[in-house]
């Protein structure tokens, strides 16, 4: 499946008072890219739909969290 | 930075003296889906979203102040000339207590505006989804100012500003469809 991250890198000014943070990153979560759920999506199992929140993985959105340096934890 | 051309968007003629009609336009003057609302919303947002959706909340955000005129030119224009007698019957009497033919940003039921009308997210997609809603509710504002006046000339420029609302819908959606978009490889300094 393709990436729920996006990056952008922002405008910097030789005049900012803070050291610039180059990158940023927002998430785009699957379901901006389903318009209508397809009948038939493979399925988690039982105990994984549990853990994962949702029955298809189609829908799963991971979120680690940022590090306190503003990057994406892996 | 802000050029001001001293005329206003689009022209606007109210014909019929209806006060009371100035007590529902302010909804769209400080309501929670008001120009006012929608300016500020829009043109704060801009600082914490993506570069290439920056200059279209520009132009929106200032758009909404070209509506904020229209509407405020139309509330003006329908209680300048009515006499106290005639604004208690429009069931503005708490208005001229408070603020005399001044406008005030409020809403129809006359609760003064508030920031809390607005939301900044930070989160591009929740706060661009926060703008197309705002746009559904200020079209649908627009339709029950419509069904509220028999005006042609008022109806006029109400139906021009409720079909702003669905440009700067569609306009909003295509800006998430541009964040959506894969970009090359993440990078990481």
């Amino acid at each position: 499946m393709h990436s729920q991250t996006r990056v952008y890198y922002p405008y910097v000014s030789p005049f900012d008072p803070c050291p610039p943070m180059r990158v940023k990153t927002y998430v785009v979560p699957p379901n901006l890219f389903i318009q209508f759920q397809p009948p038939g999506l493979p399925q988690f199992s039982a105990p994984e739909a549990l853990r994962h929140g949702v029955l298809w993985p189609a829908l799963y959105s991971p979120y680690e969290g940022r590090d306190r340096k503003g990057r994406e934890r892996k | 930075m802000w050029i001001y051309e001293k005329k206003l968007q689009y022209p606007v003629r109210v014909s019929k003296c209806d006060p009371r009609m100035a007590k529902f336009l302010i909804e769209q003057y400080g309501g929670a889906d008001g120009e006012l609302a929608a300016a500020l919303r829009y043109l704060n947002q801009r600082y914490s979203i993506p570069d290439k959706v920056i200059g279209l909340l520009t132009d929106i955000g200032t758009e909404e102040f070209a509506h904020l005129e229209m509407i405020a030119t139309m509330v003006y224009k329908l209680t300048k000339d009515a006499t106290v007698e005639q604004l208690e019957e429009a069931g503005l009497g708490a208005h001229y207590a408070n603020h005399d033919r001044a406008l005030f940003y409020n809403n129809a039921a006359g609760v003064p505006w508030t920031a809390a009308y607005i939301q900044a997210k930070g989160d591009p997609i929740a706060d661009l989804y926060e703008d197309i809603a705002a746009e559904e509710k200020a079209r649908a504002t627009y339709q029950w100012l419509i069904d509220m006046t028999d005006d042609p000339d008022l109806k006029d420029g109400l139906k021009f500003l409720r079909e702003r609302e669905i440009v700067h819908s569609l306009r909003f959606r295509e800006a998430v469809e541009l964040l959506k978009e894969e970009q090359e490889r993440k990078k990481f300094f």
